[in-house]
């Protein structure tokens, strides 16, 4: 009897821990946010949403993460570069071809900045373009399908991380090389780099209406790293400023080498100029290699074309439309203020931020100040150019970003910390520590000249002791801000995925109202579509096998097949007849070497599978799709190589 | 007596243990819509009533007259491409069959079961019953247009 006395208290023990770990979060760390009304900022009550959309880059993961603010709930990782069997992105027979590079199936790659698109300076909210930076490409996604719809390679690059930057009325998304290679590529010593390697800084053409890209020119530039870049606008609209550092050429020990001089330069580029001289014929044709791929939404399906050709510029070509801003300590952010008339050199080996004069830029120029040239690149004199000095007392000044209201919010690695600052006065007027070393930071709208400045977002490399401990490696965290006061307020910290460098941002309302909610079944046109379950069928062509096959609550068309070999390869092509918001279906098959697909209203999408087994194998719908949902299955017959076994195939037969 | 505290226990344990773990996310309709219908007449009533019944949905009124075939060919062509995977004109498959409808059901009460299954089939007795008939597989909104489902209804008529 004692002992089951002892039983019980520890039953009762382990019951009241259990309660304990159910009930978390009600703990003491919200009290003081409860205290002073901080919870209420971020709190969305259930069924209400968020008053914006942020798109934060996955870094390393490849991908997109769309997340609501205030309250930094996750909604969906967007695929992009990286395969994505959670939605079958990359193993897809039609989506397979967004992946395809010159250097053959690249399945992943690292996605670091995302930018919306513009219509005078102003978020539209129509497309949103990332870069890939390691094995260089662009992509452009729909805010509508929120899908990658395009992805093209960038030749001459290495490294694409001055992108994926847009102009104010979405003319060109431009990408710029971090690393300078041989160009053309060429077998050659590494120690012959300076002065032989060059800087491609790309500018690509954004096609209004559906935003097919094409690239319009090249721009080959000195042997420098190339390392961030924001558009001119409004009065500065028609330049582009990009960072540069390594200005030294060095190619080995960079940590070391890259830090020698006092001042790198922000490299001022009148693509207006540049524009005209290509289109009046200027600029060479150099062959190349390199992918453009393109998903049509009419057919759901992707082609990738190699294209051969690409028109490149080089700056001695055309004088006047490239200067060197020098700009201490190697700077890395390079912003431009909603005006246009600011751009903010970030030295991250600094205490201080640089601000440029776009107008006293001009002024030098006609005035021809210069102190020398680099590669016949004029220097604009450092104090004929530079507006002021943000002698902040902080250490590392990455990024700034902008709310409107004339204020600039600028982060620092190495302090930990976001400092505003006043355009104009330079003044610091408050500092907030994030948690911890943050990089890039997020106003909505914040690099375009309307601002949508209520939330700022601080994304932060690492996590440390922020959250519940997951072995060696954590998500990375963020941080929301209010801004909408005088002095910035620490509201919340929410994990992300991957790891963000940049982010985009922008009101709801912008994109809320024309995303796509289904796609519709009398407008697929997927040549392996079925428009009604009664063309459900199964075709053979010699050891392919073509399934037509149809979904809906929850059943397949048709759902018993036999005739199907070992040795097949078998492609079930699945339409997904439901018409309804929010009703996709999935597909998995037993032994399935690439991946589930989860098929839209409306949509056809393909899967390859080839059975190795002899057997009756079964396959099922993966999403949860109706209270029957789990009896959304049917069957496959395979039988031995040689067997005769004529195709058949039926539902309630 | 020792086991069958200790199986005791441990029922409770695993049930409590469920409870905090959440169930499994379905796209069944939320709690709230059924419940709101408990004051509604009982399927035999329901059934019984038919005549009286419209539905629940955007069709107030349906004035049927004689048979326009251009309607029906149309219909025919939306119900194939739309409803067949669910339905088969003349013999219950996933869901009943059309066949005879207007015997059974108001031309009205027809176009909103296919406007607007979700609050129909939470909230119409009708509807509510031949839900439980159809083992819980949902009618889906297929989205189609007020002018569709009236060329449905059409074909409906001949069949």
């Amino acid at each position: 009897m004692k002992t089951l006395i002892k039983i019980n208290s520890l039953l009762i023990a382990f019951l009241t821990l259990i309660t304990i770990s159910c009930n978390q979060g009600g703990g003491e760390s919200s009290n003081g946010a409860l205290s002073s009304n901080i919870a209420e900022k971020v709190y969305v009550a259930p069924g209400e949403r968020d008053a914006q959309y942020a798109f934060l880059s996955g870094g390393y993961s490849g991908n997109l993460t769309v997340y609501g603010l205030p309250s930094g709930r996750m909604f969906k990782e967007i695929p992009v570069f990286s395969q994505f069997p959670t939605s079958g992105y990359g193993y897809s027979e039609e989506t397979k071809p967004m992946l395809n590079t010159s250097f053959g199936f690249i399945p992943w790659d690292d996605l670091h900045h995302p930018d919306i698109s513009q219509t005078n300076g102003e978020l539209d909210g129509r497309w949103i373009f990332a870069n890939g930076n390691n094995t260089p490409r662009i992509a452009r996604i729909s805010l509508s399908t929120f899908e990658t719809e395009e992805i093209i390679e960038v030749p001459n690059s290495a490294g694409n991380h001055s992108s994926s930057f847009i102009t104010e009325n979405t003319e060109y998304v431009v990408a710029g090389t971090r690393f300078s290679v041989p160009v053309p590529q060429r077998d050659m010593p590494i120690k012959e780099y300076k002065s032989n390697f060059k800087g491609a800084l790309t500018f690509i053409a954004v096609e209004p209406e559906h935003g097919h890209l094409d690239i319009k020119f090249q721009l080959l530039m000195p042997g420098f790293n190339y390392d961030l870049s924001h558009p001119g606008r409004g009065k500065s609209h028609g330049w582009f400023f990009f960072s540069t550092y390594n200005t030294e050429e060095s190619n080995t020990l960079l940590e070391v080498n890259a830090s020698q001089n006092d001042k790198d330069f922000i490299a001022a580029v009148n693509w207006k100029k540049i524009e005209e001289y290509v289109n009046n014929g200027g600029g060479t044709k150099m062959p190349t290699n390199y992918a453009h791929n393109v998903y049509d939404e009419s057919t759901h399906t992707a082609t990738s074309t190699m294209k051969k050709e690409v028109l490149t510029v080089n700056p001695s070509e055309i004088p006047g439309a490239i200067y060197f801003l020098p700009t201490p300590k190697s700077p890395h952010g390079c912003d431009v203020d909603p005006s246009g008339q600011y751009i903010i050199g970030a030295g991250k080996l600094s205490a201080d931020i640089t601000v440029h004069s776009f107008d006293k830029m001009i002024a030098a120029i006609e005035a021809e100040n210069f102190d020398g040239d680099a590669y016949g690149i004029p220097i604009i004199k450092y104090e004929d150019v530079v507006a002021g000095t943000v002698q902040s007392g902080g250490l590392g000044p990455l990024h700034t970003e902008f709310d409107g209201r004339g204020n600039a919010y600028t982060t620092f690695f190495i302090s930990s910390e976001v400092v505003k600052w006043k355009l104009g006065t330079w003044e610091v007027v408050d500092r907030q520590p994030t948690f911890y070393s943050v990089g890039h930071l997020m106003i909505p709208g914040g690099n375009s000249r309307k601002p949508h400045g209520k939330y700022l977002v601080a994304m932060n490399k690492i996590t440390k002791d922020r959250y519940l401990p997951t072995g060696p490696e954590m998500e990375h965290s963020a941080q929301i801000y209010d801004i909408s006061g005088e002095k910035m307020q620490l509201l919340y910290d929410f994990p992300t995925h991957g790891e963000p460098h940049y982010a985009a941002g922008c009101d709801a309302d912008l994109i809320m109202n024309n995303s796509k909610k289904i796609y519709r079944i009398d407008e697929n046109m997927h040549p392996y579509a079925i428009k009604s379950p009664a063309e459900g069928k199964v075709v053979r062509e010699g050891n392919e096998v073509h399934i037509y096959m149809s979904t809906i609550r929850s059943h397949f068309t048709p759902d018993n097949i036999e005739g199907i070999k070992v040795g097949d390869k078998v492609y079930f092509h699945i339409t997904n007849h439901e018409q309804d918001f929010d009703v996709p279906h999935g597909f998995s098959m037993i032994g399935q070497g690439t991946s589930e697909i989860l098929v839209m209203p409306g949509q056809t999408k393909t899967s390859l599978w080839e059975p190795k087994k002899v057997g009756v194998w079964p396959f099922y719908c993966t999403d949860f799709c109706s209270a029957l949902h789990q009896e959304m299955q049917g069957y496959i017959r395979v039988s031995p190589a040689n067997s005769n076994i004529e195709l058949s195939w039926s539902l309630d037969e | 007596m020792k086991n069958s505290i200790i199986k005791i226990s441990i029922v409770f344990l695993v049930a409590f243990t469920l409870a905090c773990g959440g169930g499994e996310k379905t796209k069944l309709p939320p709690a709230k819509h059924a419940s709101e219908s408990s004051t509604l007449a009982s399927p035999e009533d329901a059934m019984k009533n038919w005549k009286e019944n419209k539905g629940i949905g955007p069709v107030s009124s349906v004035t049927l007259t004689e048979v326009d075939q251009e309607m029906v060919d149309a219909g025919k062509i939306i119900f194939e491409e739309k409803c067949s995977a669910c339905h088969k004109p003349d013999k219950k498959f996933i869901g009943p069959a059309p066949k005879g409808i207007l015997e059974r059901r108001t031309p009205e009460w027809v176009m909103n079961m296919i406007l607007n299954p979700e609050e129909m089939t939470t909230k119409d007795a009708i509807a509510k019953q031949l839900l439980i008939e159809a083992n819980g597989s949902p009618m889906a909104n297929q989205n189609l247009t007020e002018d569709d489902a009236r060329k449905v209804l059409e074909y409906f008529r001949t069949l």
